[in-house]
């Protein structure tokens, strides 16, 4: 009996959002057994992986509880009732230590939900945990943590080398890929949700900004910082894009439309339907692999009954310095509100005065990369060189827009790699930040328009490691997202999993 | 354009993040890189071109004149909003003496 009842378990942990949802509701077995299942499953890999900050299985077995005496009772069941997923550190939860990943939060406990967790928990979700990050989101390996960094399930081969598992959702893709999650929120500022699920072979979605609130997320860059959920396939993430997303009044970006029935409206058929190759995307030097997995997926969509149109995007090669000044600026302006006063670290060296506690308490509190990222961002908005830097980018950033709505007076999607390699292992990139920005040419441009972005797993390198695709549309046709990398799902027939290691 | 160590020292003084001599040294070439490389930025033609303010057009609202609307948001939480203060006295944030 033990036996087959720890193999269910182990089988339960296989599922993934719409398995669970389904299961739950209809008694293949309770929410309470999934979400002991992966409680187990987080804990056996907490030490190997380091995905999550805190970990909070008993909040999980009390949302799956109330999901079994609702069923019990005979009471309709959430968009995500039974599953178990794992939080981005940088989503505020009431009553749970939230970071950002930075030393400067550590022991903030928010008096309040954000939005979106809230709604997930509303829609009969539980948390799992924390999920590790990069330190306010800003990096692409995981290496920015405060709270050590995390490793990639995946390896190559027989090398035990550890790998990044992407950034800055590092803790979502390792906790997904490693099925220690079966979902898990991330954020993206310039591609934080869709280069980690390429680096780990999951899927995840970036919705057009505005379709999620931002209200109880650690700030970034906002104008750019939109949440989107990270999951083993496209129906997942339009299961779970569908319970984060709507209008938000506590959000003044938020925009007041009703959310599209995303999982209903799924729909792999690309005939009549023009997607976009833009030409300056094939970037000299391409990774030979990469390049072989944009042909492989150009080809699944036309088997899909899609036109292939050659397109350009002119201003590409600007879009990456134009981030790395428009992000830097607004995290500047954003990290001025840690100071040691109201809530996180306070650093208050023997007789100094208050703006010496400033400055010694953000010295302690923040990690290297956030420094030089306020520091650029305070030196781009200074006096003097204001208009040199930010007001340019601001413009360059208009064209790149007016780019992206050009395309789409042809076509209904564009087609691109999501990131420019496999994964790297973990140091490889951290001496050189510009060498690090690199990483993400391929998913800065549709962050900087604001338009949905998706990536899919598409096949592995030679070196046995996940390489995804992705998939932009125009701004609120997520639907044409999902379709057209539902599509490309379809065909890619991506069952790689990394071994269990841990 | 490119930065010095005094440039350095002053836009982290500005930012209220205290660096010592050693990390300065450190962070100019760094700097300078990142700036370096977005100089490129220079080369394309802007003109009359708006700056972007918004990706998607949104119009700012309003919120009710009124109280308290939103209970979250609104006032007498006032132990909620000191809990996670590194020093609070009395209902207030303590902060080291600023008037002599």
């Amino acid at each position: 009996m033990r036996n087959n009842r720890s193999e269910r378990m182990t089988d339960l942990t296989e599922l993934g959002v719409a398995a669970l949802r389904d299961g739950v509701a209809s008694g293949a077995f309770t929410a309470t057994e999934v979400a002991s299942a992966f409680n187990a499953a987080v804990e056996a890999a907490q030490g190997a992986l380091n995905a999550f900050i805190v970990t909070t299985p008993d909040a999980a077995l009390a949302a799956a509880g109330k999901v079994d005496a609702a069923r019990a009772a005979g009471q309709p069941l959430g968009k995500m009732a039974g599953v178990p997923i794992g939080m981005k550190d940088l989503f505020a939860t009431k009553g749970v230590q939230t970071t950002a990943a930075s030393k400067i939060l550590e022991g903030f406990v928010p008096p309040y939900e954000s939005t979106v967790s809230q709604k997930l928990w509303d829609a009969g979700a539980g948390m799992l945990g924390k999920l590790n990050l990069d330190q306010f989101a800003m990096g692409s390996s995981n290496e920015t943590s405060g709270f050590g960094n995390v490793i990639s399930p995946w390896r190559k081969g027989d090398d035990t080398t550890p790998l990044a598992p992407g950034g800055s959702s590092g803790g979502s893709s390792a906790a997904v890929a490693a099925r220690i999650a079966p979902a898990a929120t991330g954020t993206d500022t310039g591609g934080s949700i869709r280069q980690p699920a390429a680096f780990t072979g999951i899927s995840g979605i970036k919705p057009t900004y505005g379709r999620c609130s931002r209200w109880g997320v650690v700030a970034f860059a906002s104008s750019l910082d939109q949440a989107g959920p990270m999951a083993r396939d496209v129906r997942d993430c339009a299961i779970m894009l569908e319970a984060m997303a709507g209008f938000d009044p506590k959000d003044s970006t938020s925009l007041d439309l009703a959310v599209p029935a995303w999982e209903a409206g799924l729909n792999a058929d690309m005939r009549g339907k023009k997607v976009g190759i833009p030409r300056e995307y094939r970037v000299d030097g391409l990774d030979a692999d990469v390049a072989k997995s944009w042909e492989d997926g150009i080809a699944w969509l036309k088997d899909a009954g899609a036109e292939i149109v050659d397109i350009s995007l002119p201003h590409t090669k600007y879009a990456l310095p134009t981030y790395y000044i428009i992000a830097p600026a607004e995290a500047s302006s954003n990290l001025a509100r840690y100071d040691g006063v109201r809530y996180g670290l306070r650093d208050l060296p023997d007789g100094a005065n208050l703006q010496e506690m400033y400055a010694a308490t953000r010295a302690a509190g923040f990690g290297d990369e956030v420094k030089r990222r306020i520091l650029i961002g305070t030196y781009v908005l200074s006096a003097g060189f204001y208009d040199a830097y930010y007001t340019q980018a601001q413009k360059v950033r208009a064209l790149i827009a007016q780019d992206f709505a050009k395309a789409f007076e042809t076509v209904d999607v564009i087609l691109t790699p999501t990131a420019p390699s496999a994964a790297f292992a973990l140091g490889q990139k951290s001496t050189d930040p510009v060498e690090m920005y690199l990483n993400d040419v391929f998913s800065v441009p549709a962050s900087l328009a604001g338009l949905p972005a998706m990536s899919v797993p598409a096949g592995l390198s030679r070196d046995g490691l996940p390489l995804g695709l992705h998939v932009i549309g125009r701004p609120l046709d997520e639907q044409g997202v999902l379709n057209a990398s539902l599509a490309l799902e379809q065909r890619a027939q991506f069952s790689a999993k990394p071994g269990k290691w841990w | 354009m490119s930065v010095n160590t005094a440039d350095v020292a002053k836009i982290a003084s500005l930012a209220r993040i205290k660096v010592s001599e050693a990390q300065l040294e450190a962070m100019v070439p760094e700097l300078n890189g990142i700036l370096a490389w977005v100089e490129q930025l220079g080369e394309v033609d802007v003109t009359g071109v708006t700056p972007m303010t918004a990706v998607i057009p949104n119009t700012l609202r309003l919120r009710d004149d009124v109280v308290n609307a939103d209970p979250l948001t609104g006032g007498d939480i006032r132990d909620a909003v000191l809990a996670n203060a590194p020093v609070a006295e009395h209902g207030f944030f303590g902060v080291p003496k600023v008037i002599e």
